[in-house]
């Protein structure tokens, strides 16, 4: 460190030397995903040290979901990751179902776990186009939202909405998909999908400046991976085949035939190509998916806790009485507590559900997937250079309205 | 719980697990249950540090997926602190919890997993349990300066400041929270199942006197015996009797007139006979 680099002398010792100063990254910065500030320490361009700030989207989703039945709390689920909207219902749904042990049509988990694999292609979309966009290049991210835009019209057509679909109900889903979306979706999956990524990631995956900005950035061991509950892409890009939809399926995730991608180096170039891979395989889900999945009804035949059709009210004075008392005052969960992990594009996301017998949670805690890789940042930027926080930053794949709940 | 027909993530099986780790923990074991499919391990807890190495290091439940605090404000300790941990190598979840209360300290786990700091930090900033040890417990989800623990059930859910941009002073301004319309809680819950209100009316009945208590109670010795005194029988038989003779038409004749009789019994009554007829118009 040259003496030119002394920003400031203390006033009061003359031989103490602060040479390191502190800037802000964010809260408004494109890069930081968000709604992230974070104060770092810096030694001229070298990273010495990163507090991250959080919170600053709290919005208090735990408090708010005490407060409303179990159904009417599911849409906040689509408002935590608003990237990958699904996912985040499935983990509510199955601690719901699991605490009811409630049983669920064989089409419904089919069709749920078709739609939470395009929410994943959806998602990393998202991710790799940003992470790309962070580190200078501009093209593969416009195709690849192409991609995103195409997911989000098929959400629209399942369930009326782009993003907040609420559309997975504890029992199943809510409606069922037409025809002709699910045709689509195949063609979508044989053609467009890797024509247009394939183009997009041919533009970045040997790319010398998008290596030179990723390769040996931010090395995670296994050792630390594990001690710091990582999950997601961050543990396999660190050579742990470790995904929940293997290890603990849901659903019908046993009944699918996909690879887990690992990384070698657990960098963030690891972490990049781990959800370039996993799109392929999200990809190879879907096509399973459209050909095993049966006819059949898409929801729990329970009426205590699913709803009749519309038609089955006009005739039946019992639907009517069952639907009234489930869009007023709901269902009743038995007391009792679970935790329900499941694989979403970031990660783990858990919900650990308090039920006390009564119609709506006593407690429903939510295990953002960003808390433990965040929190991690400190450690893996540090002696890097200040542009390198973007890159890693963009490879942990941090959402804030899921962060900050 | 009999057969699982949910289709929540499965993990390894928790067959005899509950009592492997109960044994393990020895004391430092409060309660340990199974339900729902989850094994729940209520430690004491000043050894909520040991416990967790222990389970950590000899268990090999090598990850701190997660800590959540809650509320229960009718108990001594109202706080729970709950760890779920995670075992890749057994593939399995297992839940530990501790309790405690505002002024009583719980150990910290981050000499265990360096990710528990952000943990604490939330429990203590959402419900303010504190953690011993733990070098670095600010508030970490609310806003900078905030006062109170938002998630204790006893904090309401529209808080109690408020914050706006103020055009004229041209800076965020906190003010106390003024709703221009009370937060509605709707209860929809039904009142046969654990309502917690009063039914309108209700009240009364609490209200009411007692029944007088009786000595000796009063026991007819034949079972067509009404139990009343020889008086009002014999006056209940007098009146049986005349009944069926023509008093009882008269009568019947006296109250049609006086409640102004409508004109349909009148009519009939005409097509019978003349002379009924003419009273009914007197």
């Amino acid at each position: 460190m040259s003496d030119a680099l002394h920003l400031e002398q203390s006033p009061t010792t003359g031989d103490e030397v602060i040479s390191n100063y502190t800037i802000n990254f964010g809260p408004q910065h494109p890069a930081a995903h968000g709604v992230l500030r974070m104060v770092m320490e810096l030694d001229g361009e070298i990273i010495e040290r990163i507090d991250p700030h959080i919170g600053l989207l709290h919005r208090g989703t735990e408090k708010l979901i005490e407060h409303k039945t179990y159904l009417q709390a599911l849409p906040y689920f689509d408002r935590l990751d608003y990237c990958s909207p699904l996912c985040m219902e499935h983990s509510y749904v199955l601690a719901i179902e699991k605490l009811l042990n409630l049983e669920v049509p064989i089409r419904a988990q089919y069709l749920r776990v078709l739609f939470a694999e395009l929410t994943r292609i959806s998602n990393h979309m998202l991710n790799i186009g940003s992470h790309v966009m962070d580190v200078g290049a501009m093209t593969p991210n416009l195709w690849v939202f192409e991609l995103r835009e195409d997911c989000m019209n098929f959400f629209e057509r399942i369930s009326g909405a782009r993003m907040h679909s609420a559309w997975f109900r504890p029992g199943g889903v809510h409606q069922d998909v037409p025809l002709k979306v699910l045709t689509e979706i195949g063609d979508w999956v044989d053609t467009r999908l890797p024509e247009l990524f394939g183009d997009a990631m041919s533009l970045v995956m040997d790319n010398r400046i998008f290596k030179q900005r990723n390769v040996d950035i931010a090395i995670v061991s296994k050792e630390d991976a594990i001690a710091w509950g990582f999950s997601g892409p961050m543990i396999r890009a660190a050579g742990l085949p470790w995904d929940l939809r293997k290890s603990q399926p849901y659903d019908v995730y046993d009944r699918m035939n996909f690879e887990i991608p690992t990384g070698t180096n657990s960098d963030c170039y690891d972490r990049f190509m781990v959800r370039v891979k996993e799109v392929y395989e999200s990809a190879k889900i879907i096509k399973q998916c459209l050909a095993e999945m049966p006819e059949g009804p898409i929801c729990s035949d329970d009426r205590k806790v699913s709803p009749p059709k519309r038609g089955e009210m006009k005739q039946s004075m019992e639907a009517l009485i069952h639907h009234f008392k489930l869009y007023t005052e709901g269902f009743h969960v038995p007391a009792g507590e679970v935790y329900v992990g499941t694989e979403s594009p970031k990660g783990e996301f858990g919900v650990y559900l308090v039920s006390d017998g009564s119609n709506k949670p006593y407690r429903c805690k939510i295990r953002p997937t960003a808390f433990s890789h965040l929190q991690a940042m400190d450690f893996m930027s540090k002696g890097h250079m200040l542009p390198d926080a973007t890159a890693i930053l963009g490879a942990i794949d941090v959402v804030f309205g899921e962060c900050d709940r | 719980m009999a057969e699982v027909l949910h289709s929540a993530p499965k993990i390894s099986s928790n067959d005899g697990v509950r009592d492997t780790l109960a044994s393990a923990l020895g004391d430092m074991l409060v309660e340990g249950f199974e339900a729902h499919g989850e094994i729940v391990l209520h430690v004491k807890r000043d050894r909520v540090e040991d416990a967790l190495r222990l389970l950590r290091d000899d268990h090999a439940y090598q990850q701190l997926m997660e800590m959540a605090g809650v509320d229960f404000p009718q108990r001594a300790e109202r706080f729970e602190v709950v760890y779920m941990l995670l075992s890749l190598t057994k593939n399995h979840r297992i839940i530990v919890k501790c309790r405690a209360s505002e002024d009583t300290p719980v150990p910290t786990v981050t000499t265990l997993w360096p990710n528990a700091g952000w943990l604490e930090r939330e429990v203590f900033d959402l419900y303010g349990v504190i953690f011993d040890g733990n070098t670095d417990l600010r508030r970490i989800l609310t806003d900078y300066g905030f006062e109170g623990h938002p998630f204790r059930k006893d904090f309401p859910l529209t808080g109690y400041i408020e914050l706006r941009y103020s055009e004229d002073q041209k800076r965020v301004v906190y003010e106390p929270v003024e709703l221009p319309q009370d937060f509605r809680q709707f209860d929809f819950m039904s009142p046969w199942e654990g309502a917690d209100y009063i039914l309108p009316g209700d009240e009364k009945a609490a209200e009411a006197p007692p029944m007088p208590t009786v000595d000796k109670p009063k026991v007819t010795e034949k079972e067509g015996d009404s139990g009343s005194d020889k008086t009002t029988a014999d006056k209940a038989a007098e009146k049986k009797a005349p009944a069926k003779g023509v008093p009882a038409k008269k009568a019947a004749a006296k109250t049609s007139s006086a409640k102004k009789t409508p004109a349909k019994k009148p009519a009939a009554k005409k097509a019978s006979s003349k002379k009924p007829a003419g009273k009914g118009k007197e």
